[in-house]
């Protein structure tokens, strides 16, 4: 079917690859159609585009990209409601920010959407505590990551050397 | 709004299949027990307020600093 997008102006997709939020996502109720779109292979970055509305499109990330010990339990209701049978089956996707100053951009950790991928069905789920925050700056988490990996560098060197 | 008082271990139903309970009261707060169908999520409001307002902010995206964020993205060692 032909939808109109965003970023892709009019484009044709598959009725298999849509995302279906029963509940919509949090504070867009009525959309419940969504197709994930991506423009680079290579780019962490993806456009979660409403199906129903050409405007109504979030660019989302893989938080494992930029956060790799992200983790949270998915409760027995969503699991029921997205018919979730393996964890194998679940993507997770944050909403991304970018802000004008786009060094700033940030992906939202609190509120992840997690997708079935045998059925496409879908949520904007609420994690409990305060270990995350709407806010994750990525390129901070991915400075500290690129830290973390030259530190275990430097050590495994150290550990060789003394051999 | 519509606002009810309840005692403690009295429900109030929304439609048929929402439930929301006084489960305990201690001092200046209340803890309500609710239930209702899996699909229907249900959330603090502050938290609610919080994720909405957050994807709003979201989508007030321009598209060229998608651009100029893909070419930083490009540039770190993954």
């Amino acid at each position: 079917m032909l939808i109109n997008t965003l970023k892709f102006g009019e484009i044709e997709i598959e009725e298999e690859k849509i995302i279906y939020f029963s509940e919509g996502i949090l504070g867009f109720p009525e959309q419940k159609r969504y197709v994930l779109l991506e423009e680079k292979k290579e780019s962490p970055l993806k456009f979660l585009q409403s199906v129903e509305k050409p405007g109504l499109c979030f660019v989302v990330i893989d938080p494992f990209y930029f956060y790799p010990e992200y983790e949270f339990e998915i409760y027995d209701d969503v699991q029921a409601e997205l018919e979730i049978e393996q964890a194998e089956d679940v993507a997770v996707l944050a909403i991304v920010t970018i802000p004008e100053e786009v060094y700033l951009v940030s992906a939202n950790l609190l509120a992840p959407i997690v997708i079935n991928l045998k059925n496409r069905k879908a949520r904007q789920i609420v994690l409990n505590g305060d270990k995350y925050r709407t806010k994750h700056y990525i390129i901070e988490e991915l400075h500290n990551l690129g830290r973390k990996r030259e530190e275990e560098e430097v050590k495994e060197e150290i550990v060789a050397n003394s051999r | 709004m519509l606002v009810l008082s309840r005692k403690v271990d009295e429900s109030i139903m929304i439609g048929d299949s929402i439930e929301v309970k006084v489960v305990e009261i201690k001092k200046d707060t209340v803890k309500l027990g609710i239930q209702a169908a899996k699909h229907i999520p249900v959330h603090r409001k502050e938290i609610y307020e919080q994720i909405v307002r957050e994807n709003k902010e979201a989508l007030e995206l321009k598209l060229e600093n998608i651009s100029v964020l893909a070419e930083i993205l490009k540039k770190k060692p993954k």
